[in-house]
């Protein structure tokens, strides 16, 4: 069921002019360092799971502050269930894949029999693939766990 | 490791933990409990363990409190005490 901003709007009782101009000016910068935690996960701190959940909290404090229909308007349930299994298929496609090729599971360096660079270098290079699939999963089950637990389940309104 | 900072964090990290499960109301526990995980979480990084650090503040302090309370908003109490 999709309907307008201003119809999701309206479904608040009560709407904050300082906590949505606030959350809109704070959403964007949570979710540029959602996806810089996401990228440099294989040789710093954080990784696919806490970037992902950084990501994941963007869309739940957008859904905090607009309530639950109008975040569902910029990641639809189909779109989050889609992401979901698409993030654990790369997860468990790329170390399926590395046991095919002939190595262990998540053995990267089997990878360099498809493109063929150091297989050193594809123990970094796998590690930041499978950190992407795991950033997509956390994210959209993370939104997923908020909007069926704000909404007993029914996905209609949120807190 | 600076003993001070770490004897400080500790006696937060127990008072906030006994409060936690002392406190009466539901929503007050859970907001101590988010407390308590970013104390933790500032334990762990003055350990050394960051990437630790990094999953308690965003796991710990940040998402589970949200769900916490929405679980919160969809019970009632039974008793009037």
């Amino acid at each position: 069921m999709r309907i307008s901003l201003q119809e999701a709007r309206d479904r608040i009782p009560q709407r904050d002019t300082i906590l949505e101009t606030t959350v809109r000016l704070m959403v964007p910068f949570i979710q540029l360092y959602g996806l810089y935690v996401i990228v440099h996960g294989h040789y710093s701190p954080g990784g696919g799971f806490q970037g992902g959940v950084v990501l994941g909290a963007s869309v739940i404090l957008f859904a905090l502050a607009f309530g639950l229909p109008a975040s569902k308007r910029y990641l639809s349930e189909s779109t989050d269930i889609i992401l979901a299994n698409t993030g654990a298929l790369i997860y468990t496609g790329i170390a399926t894949l590395c046991a095919l090729l002939g190595g262990m599971f998540l053995d990267y360096s089997a990878l360099a029999k498809i493109l063929p660079i150091d297989p050193i270098s594809w123990h970094s290079h796998g590690i930041f693939l499978v950190e992407v699939g795991v950033g997509m999963g956390v994210t959209t089950i993370m939104v997923s766990i908020y909007w069926d637990m704000a909404s007993a389940g029914r996905l209609d309104e949120g807190l | 490791m600076i003993w001070q900072l770490d004897l400080v964090l500790l006696l937060l990290v127990v008072f906030c933990a006994v409060a936690t499960i002392t406190v009466k109301d539901l929503l007050s526990a859970t907001i101590i409990f988010s407390a308590y995980s970013f104390l933790m979480c500032l334990l762990w990084a003055e350990m050394g363990a960051v990437d630790v650090a990094f999953t308690e503040a965003t796991v710990g302090a940040g998402v589970s409190t949200i769900f916490f309370i929405s679980a919160i908003f969809r019970t009632t109490r039974r008793s009037k005490d």
